[in-house]
């Protein structure tokens, strides 16, 4: 095919071709963006919390009238003590907060007392015995909390574990090559030392600020004696719904004095899931609600813009039919056209694609757009050009060189 | 003339149906996208309180210095709250018109009826001055008093909707409401005021939320009673001693603070004090770092807290990329349509059409697809609107609202944007050569 002649076709036509370049451009600088916004967004979602979340149950309980510390420590085993015995529930705990619950406690992660020269942020959990059965975590190294480990806070004593469990991410960060067990941490004034190292437990943030440190966590063997509790349920095989049914009225059968909200004190783990990443899967499907819409209107505007130019020329058509070019010919000299205008125009939308990146990043603390997306971003605009182009390239083939000879 | 040139428009337009309508739903499409996502943006970048916005202050005091910024993408900002004895210290001073200091609280209610569970609540703690600052609305009583304040008084104003709940929407001033297991008594009722954002204490709400404000109480009470905070809190050093009293004592921030400053005079007076009572304590030994205070109005102060949600801007930046797309479209379809009719074009210029005239003409007919596209974008606005909270977060989503000035905006964006697309195809209409076209046929 030859591209002289289709070059000099194309100097007559110039705004025509500078508008389809210039759509080309400005769609596949929004599509990578878009499509890199979404890749980010499910990758999130994607992220492992590291807990058996099919078969847990979390509520969200708050004792009201102000009971003491020793008032909640008897109103808590006496609930902990309720809850296993609901038929259907395998395990149970009490804690300040769990993976995903978007709430929770931070604690700076060091070698030394110092504050200001940690490590690294990590969640602190507040744990006990059974802990890792309930959330179902993998321990890798060491030991689970003896029961007799496990301390109470009541607003007199600070947070100073004695002993920790940690995720084996914290434990790569702060012993990158050697095992943490039996070795000292400090995320208070005292050492705490490592007597466990679990696979994986998620913070309970999911915002990409904290994405750093998203699997590093501690678990701290205290029961927090403070009127906001929440539970983490654990339910036997297939009695997850059953078990949700029970919870609320066997927990208000123990007190009336305590708040367990209608609306979300009883939650299975999917609706904390997608609670916590409702506004993430919120962006990417409207992120792909635009590149559907900006790519159908490309693709129109090229089939309007094209079939203009076939209509335009069939007379030329016809007489380059009527001096011996085929059906082909024609057909492909309209897609080679299309070709040289998409080509020029992802050259300029690739550059487009990386300035608006760059905006976007100085902005709004983006990541950097990835090759890929500018290459697959390309290939598809190439893609949907030819494919727009088609149907008025073939029209144009099935011109008569009888035209040739019609003067209107 | 115009006349004319309408019947002109929808002749052309009629003759060829497809693109004209392809034309019209990308002009709508555009529209619809843009507008859907600048009424997210209008309803959470708007001013919350414009009365009075430029006379309300946040007074930030460095009290951590360089070496508590671990962030450093802030600009060397003082931290954006304060600590207890700083916030105390102010109130005591008194150096504003109204001021003050807040936190959030998130109480347990035991309601009066006996066979309602019991509800948790969310409100702030606030002083007096917090009401007739703000220009909070009162549907019953009002607010409580300075003297309220001193005597640490349980008192409390509650909003309209938990009036609603717990008397069924009578007039409940004068009785009283368990909170936290005390006795308060209810002073005012609010006529429904949800601020959003929650302008006066962004930094413990994130400025949007879904979180309700119930109940109002005194401050000093609240810290009385040890009502714990439910906000952030942030700490550049463990406190020394435990629990709430501890935090009290540390430096640890958790409090927002308001004040109203009325004139210039009355701004760089409380500037001059605040510096002023940083350098006291400096030279008490409390700081040994340079002065760094912060004395911001409400909109600069929203932004720099970035109370707006980055998504909502990143999906407002798409929009109108889409906007732009499909305008660029529209002006290739536009050049497209007019230059077919090159020779209608030569018939009129050479029976006397002046070039102004053409200009008229398409330019008209550029407007009326842009009006017919901008009508069928005003209905995609308006699905997207109630579909969007699908996709954006609900207490954002929520605030979008369709009214007349969006209503009109949309139809001006609509018609303006295709005269614009219209205006190059126009101009290449008006060059057309009348002998050149009337030689060819």
């Amino acid at each position: 095919m030859q591209i002289r002649p289709v070059l000099a076709a194309l100097r007559h036509h110039k705004a025509g071709t500078l508008l389809i370049a210039a759509q080309i451009a400005l769609t596949l600088a929004i599509i990578c963006n878009a499509l890199f916004i979404i890749h980010e967004r499910l990758a999130r979602l994607s992220q492992p919390s590291g807990i058996d979340e099919s078969s847990l149950l979390v509520i969200g309980n708050e004792w009201v009238g102000k009971p003491t510390p020793a008032q909640i420590a008897s109103l808590m085993a006496a609930d902990l003590d309720t809850l296993r015995k609901v038929p259907g529930v395998a395990n149970v705990y009490a804690t300040n907060s769990y993976p995903l619950s978007n709430g929770g406690m931070v604690l700076g992660v060091g070698h030394s007392p110092d504050k200001l020269k940690y490590v690294i942020n990590a969640a602190t959990y507040f744990a006990d015995e059974n802990t890792l059965s309930t959330l179902g975590l993998k321990s890798v190294e060491g030991r689970n909390f003896r029961p007799n480990e496990i301390g109470v806070l009541d607003g007199k004593g600070a947070v100073q574990p004695a002993e920790v469990i940690i995720t084996r991410a914290l434990a790569t960060q702060m012993f990158p090559h050697a095992s943490a067990i039996g070795k000292p941490i400090y995320v208070s004034a005292r050492p705490s030392i490592v007597i466990g190292v679990v696979d994986r437990l998620r913070t309970p943030f999911v915002d990409s600020s904290m994405a750093k440190w998203s699997d590093c966590s501690v678990l701290v063997p205290y029961r927090q004696l403070t009127p906001i509790t929440q539970y983490v349920v654990r339910a036997q095989p297939r009695q997850l719904d059953a078990v949700s049914q029970r919870l609320r009225a066997a927990l208000y059968a123990v007190t009336r004095m305590r708040v367990i909200s209608p609306k979300d004190g009883v939650r299975s783990f999917a609706q904390v899931r997608e609670a916590a990443y409702r506004d993430d899967r919120g962006m990417a499907i409207l992120m792909g609600g635009i590149s559907v819409v900006l790519l159908l209107v490309t693709g129109a505007g090229i089939v309007g813009l094209s079939s203009f130019w076939v209509g335009q020329r069939r007379k030329q058509i016809g007489v380059r039919r009527a001096l011996g070019a085929t059906r082909r010919d024609i057909l492909s000299y309209f897609l080679t056209e299309n070709l040289l205008i998409a080509a020029s125009g992802v050259a300029v939308g690739g550059v487009l694609a990386i300035g608006l990146n760059l905006w976007l990043m100085k902005q709004f603390e983006m990541d950097r757009l990835g090759m890929g997306y500018v290459l697959g971003g390309v290939v598809a605009l190439l893609l949907l050009g030819q494919g727009a182009v088609l149907a008025p390239a073939l029209r144009a083939s099935r011109v008569s060189p009888v035209e040739a000879t019609r003067s209107v | 003339m115009l006349g004319y040139y309408l019947d002109l428009a929808i002749r052309s337009l009629k003759r060829s149906p497809g693109l004209t309508l392809l034309m019209i739903l990308i002009v709508a499409f555009g529209v619809g996208a843009s507008m859907t996502s600048y009424s997210v943006f209008r309803a959470v970048s708007g001013d919350p309180i414009p009365w009075k916005s430029a006379r309300l202050f946040v007074p930030q005091i460095d009290i951590w210095g360089p070496k508590g910024r671990l962030d450093t993408s802030n600009n060397n900002d003082p931290p954006d709250a304060m600590d207890y004895l700083d916030a105390v210290a102010l109130m005591r001073d008194h150096r504003g018109k109204y001021q003050s200091a807040m936190y959030r609280v998130s109480p347990s209610i035991v309601p009066p009826d006996p066979h309602m569970h019991p509800i948790n609540v969310g409100g702030h703690a606030v002083y007096s001055e917090f009401f007739a600052m703000l220009d909070v609305p009162f549907k019953f009583g009002s607010g409580w008093g300075a003297d309220s304040d001193a005597q640490r008084a349980a008192v409390a104003v509650i909003n309209s909707k938990l009036n609603q709940k717990l008397f069924g929407g009578a007039n409940s001033v004068g009785k009283t409401l368990d909170i936290d297991g005390k006795d308060y008594r209810i002073v005012g009722v609010l006529d429904n005021w949800t601020p959003k954002p929650v302008y006066y204490d962004v930094v413990n709400t994130g400025g949007f939320t879904t979180e309700q404000e119930d109940v109002f109480l005194p401050f000093t009470r609240a810290i009385d009673v040890g009502m714990p905070n439910d906000g952030n809190t942030n700490c550049a050093e463990v406190p020394k001693t435990p629990g709430f009293v501890g935090l009290q004592q540390s430096p640890c921030v958790w409090i927002s603070y308001m004040v109203e400053l009325d004139d210039k005079a009355a701004v760089s007076a409380y500037k001059n004090y605040l510096d002023g009572y940083f350098n006291d304590q400096k030279a008490a030994g409390r700081f040994n770092w340079p002065l760094n205070n912060r004395l911001r109005d409400l909109p600069a102060w929203l932004a720099s807290e970035h109370v707006v949600p980055s998504d909502t801007k990143v999906s407002l930046v798409v929009a109108l990329g889409l906007l732009v797309a499909c305008l660029v479209n529209t002006a290739g379809l536009l050049l497209a349509k007019f230059l077919r009719r090159s020779a209608e074009i030569g018939v009129r210029r050479a029976l006397g059409a002046p070039r102004m005239a053409i200009y008229m003409q398409f330019l008209i007919e550029a407007g009326m697809v842009g009006f017919t596209g901008g009508l069928f974008g005003l209905l995609l606005t308006w699905i997207g609107i109630h579909g969007i909270g699908w996709v954006l977060p609900k207490e954002i989503a929520s605030l979008a609202r369709v009214d007349l000035s969006l209503l009109a905006f949309t139809l001006l964006v609509a018609v303006v944007a295709t005269m614009l697309a219209g205006l190059y195809p126009t101009f290449r209409a008006s060059r057309v050569q009348p002998a050149l076209q009337l030689k060819t046929n």
